[in-house]
């Protein structure tokens, strides 16, 4: 558990968006992301979680080069990634990959299962002959739950549950340290999502991988995490060990987010205080100044519109960006 | 005491496709009482969807029903369309998950209010938009007047929610249809969205059924809840009794596999093992035998019918007595 | 978990996957104007492949006994009748189809292999490959098509093969801009990214990923060509810039019918029903493969 795999500086992602008249056009940097930092180790997962528009999709597209970054950096193994040429960072992506959200649109709906999941195999083993490729398909197919009969069958014959998995197989074929996972379950049923997400954390005991899982649903997020990250506009809002966040979250937005999530519980649910954001999200071609998250902020002050709040630490490895997270919120304890 | 104002029974939609007949619901009798929310809760293809879309009338062309779903002295299902027509957006309403399906791109959304008004309730222009301004603000729409003048696109996904919810509830209907109308929000908005529906059920009285596969969102706002699986009710009760003690191996599994802020983490979720049924190939008798882990020889043979056993369920585990 | 299980079934046979395209084939089979059409062109083809060597006169042999149009006579093997030179019709007819089949045909081939790598690499790679792909595209389409084969057979003299190029260089403009919008549209799609992150090359992705997706599309689209470029060939050769005699094609033989019609009407008639009974299939085929790829907008 002590070797850093990852280490994201101050990353950025913009897209020049036009703005204006119908000639000359302006161009405003939309802040898809805009410094973001952390590290990751081997065997660790960290959750990042965030409302729509909150970039978590586009950090994790970013940390994979699947997206040029505007600026920060991504060391891997020690290694800058962002200065790559193509080749180089082909070489490095041997071993990092992604799951995607929806397992039907992730797989090419003219190959077969063995095909998808022998693709990475073709591109980095291009040596290797089709009897040993099938052989370690196969044996992949099993280790996700997969009947290793199916090799010949094409994507809309598996249900959905069995599509992710098929896109796991593949992300997880190359024996990768690190692999991305964006909503993996949000598409799936709930009756399948556990079985997926034990499929997840399963592959990743066993193969020491270190994860970023993408997700909206904080309830899953606290099941699989070590760390968890709470995106806002593009911005980290908190960070911090799993259980810290949920028992002692110190950003008003976390609070928010957490008085929010259902319970399956009507007794709870319907009893329980909420916090309610007020108004709406902000344009991100227009962020308010200061705190992005203040227009929203039941604790916003004057200094929350002039300065930009920087990290405190309210306890190890738990980093927060508010001015106010010293005063106490909403007693967010979820438990009666 | 009660009064029913939907009352489906014996409700089967079949599907003709080129591969075969589809049973996408079979037999399933539900009822909604006045002002309360009937939370129908299930996967993907157990058939929540279709029965709703049934009763309005919305099916597929190749979909066919039998049964009844009487509402307000008419079956719906037997109904013509000219019937249908005054019934439905006027006294039964339907909410779907993607705003954006329900509102017209190039109008702006105040005319698509307005609209319905002037048709299903004859105001003149002046008279409509003060009351479809006064709806948007009864959705807690911040600024009406402002929002009343922009297109779709220009509103974010709850706010969108919102109008299509302060469409179908301009005619003062009796009963709302909500289909997963908070599963393409983000969780504060949904919250939001259900705080404003129990609302609107507490002080106007309007009843819902609100289809959903999220077991919290129906935990905060159903009065009674049914569960669905392969087409069929496999459980229904009051919304504290099904969260307390359900009796449906399905239903506690369910329950298990939705991990909650207040457990422990573990390391494993519990999970309902295997995938479900395609519709077409249906196992013989319980349709849940194959995932289920207190399967015993006669839920090969035998479906079991929805009889009382602690709850309205269908599993010979809680009918002891009628065995 | 489960793998063991699976690992226990290892040794069973592997199940066969049924493809989009053998679902396709199976929708297309049931399509009963669809098959019929196919059955038509493919008897159509064998005919004007097979047909002239069974026949008592060839092509370009003048019945020097009645050089003048006549009715069918079956005594003297003029089965259909002769043309105004006493070749006979049929022959004429069917040697003519083999030309105009073999126009549209390998026409589109080349106007597929162009527009098709045009509008894949264009949509695919995108910024100023495509800018610069697009804006000919859109220049070739401005210049008006009579001209730009008139040049071409002024330039290089008259030329069979010539003529291919021609109107495949022509018929891959609509093409091209088909295939770039699917590409556009693939795109965006996860599996393209998937691909990606498996470390694809851009080839490798166009190839393996893009093609076999777009073709779906595309194959609609050539059996809607075929008969376009059948009758392009048929105005090219009436404006003179087509097969040149005794050689023929069914455009020609309209033309010389047409000129007959009053007089000897079978002139016109036999190749008009050979031509249209083709064009006819093709367009019903297309509909029907368009159905067959595409189920979700019927």
């Amino acid at each position: 558990m002590s070797e850093t795999l990852l280490d994201v500086k101050d990353l950025k992602v913009h897209y020049p968006v036009r703005t204006g008249g119908l000639v000359i056009g302006t161009y405003t940097p939309l802040k898809a992301l805009d410094g973001v930092s952390f590290e990751l180790k081997a065997g660790e997962t960290l959750g990042v979680v965030g409302e729509s528009g909150c970039g978590k999709s586009t950090l994790g597209r970013a940390v994979l080069q699947l997206l040029p970054a505007t600026g920060g950096a991504v060391a891997w193994l020690g290694r800058a990634l962002n200065d790559l040429d193509a080749k180089a960072l082909k070489a490095e992506r041997e071993r990092m990959q992604i799951v995607f959200q929806d397992p039907l649109a992730s797989l090419d709906p003219r190959m077969t299962a063995g095909d998808i999941i022998a693709e990475p195999l073709r591109n980095y083993r291009p040596h290797m002959s089709k009897a040993e490729m099938k052989a370690k398909v196969k044996d992949m197919m099993g280790r996700v739950g997969l009947h290793s009969t199916m090799i010949n069958r094409y994507p809309h014959e598996f249900s959905g549950g069995q599509c992710q998995r098929i896109g796991i197989a593949r992300a997880m074929i190359l024996d990768p340290k690190l692999v991305v996972c964006d909503e993996p379950v949000s598409a799936l049923d709930v009756s399948i999502r556990a079985q997926v997400v034990n499929l997840l954390m399963e592959l990743q005991r066993a193969m020491n991988l270190a994860m970023i899982f993408i997700s909206h649903d904080l309830s899953i997020v606290r099941h699989i995490s070590h760390r968890v990250m709470v995106l806002y506009l593009g911005k980290t809002m908190e960070i911090a060990p799993r259980d810290a966040l949920y028992a002692a979250p110190r950003h008003p937005y976390t609070q928010a987010l957490l008085s929010a999530v259902p319970v399956p519980d009507p007794t709870i649910a319907r009893a329980r205080p909420r916090l309610a954001l007020a108004g709406e999200l902000p344009s991100p071609l227009n962020p308010p100044s200061g705190c992005v998250f203040r227009t929203r902020c039941p604790r916003a002050t004057k200094v929350c519109a002039e300065v930009e709040p920087t990290r405190a630490q309210p306890g190890t490895g738990h980093d927060v960006w508010c001015h106010h997270w010293r005063e106490s919120g909403l007693e967010t304890k979820v438990a009666p | 005491m009660t009064q029913r104002i939907l009352d489906i029974s014996g409700l089967n939609v079949r599907f003709a496709t080129e591969d075969g007949e589809v049973a996408a619901v079979s037999d399933v009798s539900l009822h909604v009482n006045k002002g309360e929310c009937l939370g129908i809760v299930g996967e993907s293809g157990c058939g929540k969807s279709q029965t709703f879309m049934a009763v309005m009338g919305l099916l597929a062309a190749n979909g066919k029903t039998t049964g009844s779903a009487r509402f307000g002295g008419i079956d719906l299902l037997k109904a013509d369309e000219r019937t249908l027509n005054t019934v439905r957006g006027n006294r039964l309403a339907m909410v779907f998950q993607d705003p954006m399906t329900s509102l017209t791109p190039h109008m702006r959304v105040g005319r698509q209010l307005t609209e319905v008004l002037e048709r299903h309730r004859g105001m003149d222009a002046k008279a409509a938009r003060a009351e479809a301004i006064a709806m948007m603000a009864r959705v807690q729409i911040p600024e009406p007047e402002r929002r009343f003048a922009m297109h779709p696109h220009e509103l974010s996904g709850g706010l969108r929610q919102r109008i299509v919810l302060a469409m179908a509830l301009l005619c003062g209907p009796e009963l709302v249809i909500a289909d997963e109308p908070t599963t393409a929000l983000d969780v504060t908005v949904q919250a939001l969205i259900l705080d404003l529906m129990r609302e609107l059920k507490e002080k106007h009285g309007t009843s819902f059924v609100l289809i959903t596969h999220d077991l919290g969102v129906v935990a905060g706002l159903a009065d009674r809840v049914a569960v669905m699986y392969a087409g069929r009710v496999v459980e229904s009760a009051g919304v504290r009794e099904i969260f307390a003690a359900p009796r449906h191996p399905y239903t506690k599994g369910l329950l298990a596999c939705t991990p909650r802020l207040t457990d422990a983490p573990t390391a494993v979720l519990p999970t309902i093992p295997g995938q479900p049924p395609d519709l077409q190939k249906l196992p013989p008798g319980c349709s849940f035998h194959p995932r289920c882990a207190a399967v015993f020889d006669r839920c090969r043979a035998e479906r079991p019918a929805l009889a009382e056993g602690g709850t309205l369920n269908a599993c010979f585990l809680n009918h002891t007595v009628a065995a | 978990m489960t793998s063991a299980h699976a690992a226990a079934l290892d040794t069973a046979g592997d199940v066969e996957g049924r493809s989009l395209w053998q679902d396709a084939w199976r929708r297309l089979k049931r399509n009963r104007a669809a098959l019929a059409s196919m059955i038509i062109l493919g008897v159509v083809a064998a005919v004007c492949l097979i047909g002239p060597y069974t026949l008592p006169w060839p092509y370009d042999a003048i019945d020097w006994d009645h050089v003048e149009a006549m009715p069918p006579n079956m005594e003297l093997g003029h089965y259909l009748g002769t043309d105004s030179v006493g070749r006979d019709l049929l022959a004429r007819t069917l040697v003519g189809g083999r030309v105009s089949l073999m126009v549209g045909v390998l026409a589109t081939m080349v106007a597929l292999f162009i527009g098709v790598t045009v509008g894949a690499v264009a949509g695919f790679v995108g910024g100023r490959v495509d800018q610069l792909l697009m804006r000919l595209v859109d220049l070739l389409y401005s210049v008006p098509l009579t001209f730009f084969v008139i040049i071409l057979m002024v330039m290089f003299g008259r030329n069979f093969i010539l003529m291919f190029l021609a109107i495949g260089a022509v018929e891959w403009l609509t093409m091209a801009r088909i295939v770039r919008g699917q590409t556009l549209s693939l795109k965006s799609k996860e599996f393209i990214e998937a691909a990606r992150a498996s470390g694809g090359s851009t080839a490798g992705i166009i190839l393996r990923h893009v093609v076999p997706n777009v073709l779906g599309v595309v194959i609609v689209y050539v059996t809607l060509t075929i008969p376009q470029v059948i009758l392009l060939e048929s105005f090219l050769s009436f404006l003179g810039l087509g097969v040149q005699e005794p050689f023929t094609s069914w455009g020609v033989l309209l033309n010389e019918g047409a000129a007959e019609l009053e007089v000897n009407p079978q002139t016109l008639i036999v190749p008009a029903v050979f031509m249209t009974a083709t064009l006819f299939c093709f367009n019903f085929l297309g509909d029907g493969l368009r159905d067959a790829l595409d189920p979700k907008d019927r």
